[in-house]
C-alpha cells in the first residue's frame, strides 16, 4: 500500500494504491492527518483508480476523514473509483455523504 | 460435511493476516474458476470476519484464528473461528452501522457487508465462549 499526497491550491489530493482494510487504513488515517494540518490544506480530494481492494474499514476510513474535514470547515470528495472497490461503495451509501467525480479535474473544478 | 477440497489456516491475531487470509482463500477458492465478482465478495467477507476475530473478539490482543475454506460442487464454504470474547447479543451486533467501537472509525458494516456478499450467513457466539461465522457463497463459473 502506497499513499501519496500532493497540494493543489488548498486541495489536498489523496492518491492510494494498493489494499485499504484495517492493517492498511490506520496508516492512511495518520499520514493524512498529518499532511492535511502540515498543509494548511482546507479540502481533501481522494484518488482511488489504483485502489485493489477495499472492505468496511475503508468506509470507516473515509467517512472519519469527511468528519474531521467538515469540521474543519472543509469538503471532502472521491475521484476516479476504481472497478475493484466499486461494489462495496455502492452497497456503503457512501456517495450519498460524499461527492464522487469521475475524474481528478472534475473534483478539484466542483469542490 | 465431506468436501471435495478442504484447506484450514491457523494465524496469530495480528491485523498483517487480513491481506494474508484473504489472499490465500482467493487462491484456493481459484480452483473453481470464479468470475471476479464472487472472489471480490468472498476476499472482502473473509477480510470483514478475520479483522471482527482481531479487533472485537480478541481486543487487538494475541490469539489465534482459525480459518477454513471448503468448496463441494460450486459452493463455497468459509468458516472463521476465534478463542476470544464472543459476542453478548448477535442480533444487535449484527444490526447496519452498528459498531461497539466508533472511537475506532469503525463503520459497522462487517456483517452486513458479509450478508450481502454471501448467500448465507451464520454467527454462533457467546459471551467468553469466542464466536465462529459461517459463510456460503455459490459461485458462477467464469
Amino acid at each position: 500500500m502506497l499513499v501519496q499526497s500532493f497540494l493543489e491550491d488548498r486541495n489536498l489530493v489523496i492518491k492510494i494504491e494498493g489494499d485499504i482494510d484495517h492493517h492498511t487504513s490506520e496508516e492512511i488515517r495518520e499520514k493524512i492527518d498529518r499532511d492535511y494540518f502540515r498543509e494548511k490544506a482546507k479540502n481533501i480530494v481522494f484518488e482511488l483508480s489504483s485502489v485493489s481492494f477495499m472492505d468496511s474499514s475503508g468506509i470507516g476510513m473515509l467517512i472519519g476523514r469527511y468528519k474531521n474535514i467538515e469540521k474543519q470547515g472543509g469538503q471532502v470528495a472521491i475521484c476516479n473509483v476504481s472497478e475493484n472497490i466499486e461494489r462495496i461503495f455502492n452497497m456503503s451509501g457512501l456517495q450519498k455523504i460524499i461527492k464522487c467525480y469521475t475524474t481528478l479535474d472534475e473534483a478539484l473544478k466542483e469542490i | 460435511m465431506e468436501f471435495d477440497n478442504e484447506m484450514n489456516i491457523i494465524m496469530d491475531s495480528n491485523s498483517r493476516n487480513e491481506a494474508f487470509a484473504r489472499v490465500s482463500v482467493m487462491s484456493f477458492v481459484s480452483q473453481l474458476d470464479p468470475t471476479m465478482a464472487d472472489i471480490t465478495d468472498i476476499k472482502t467477507s473473509v477480510s470483514e470476519a478475520v479483522t471482527n476475530a482481531i479487533i472485537h473478539g480478541y481486543n487487538n490482543e494475541k490469539g489465534k484464528v482459525y480459518l477454513k475454506c471448503g468448496y463441494k460442487d460450486n459452493n463455497v464454504y468459509i468458516e472463521i473461528k476465534d478463542d476470544g470474547v464472543g459476542i453478548n447479543n448477535i442480533k444487535e451486533a449484527m444490526e447496519p452501522l452498528y459498531t461497539s467501537k466508533p472511537e475506532m472509525e469503525r463503520s459497522g458494516m462487517g456483517f452486513t457487508v458479509m450478508q450481502t456478499f454471501m448467500d448465507s450467513l451464520e454467527v454462533i457466539s457467546e459471551e467468553g465462549n469466542g464466536t465462529i461465522v459461517k459463510m456460503i457463497k455459490k459461485i458462477s463459473r467464469s
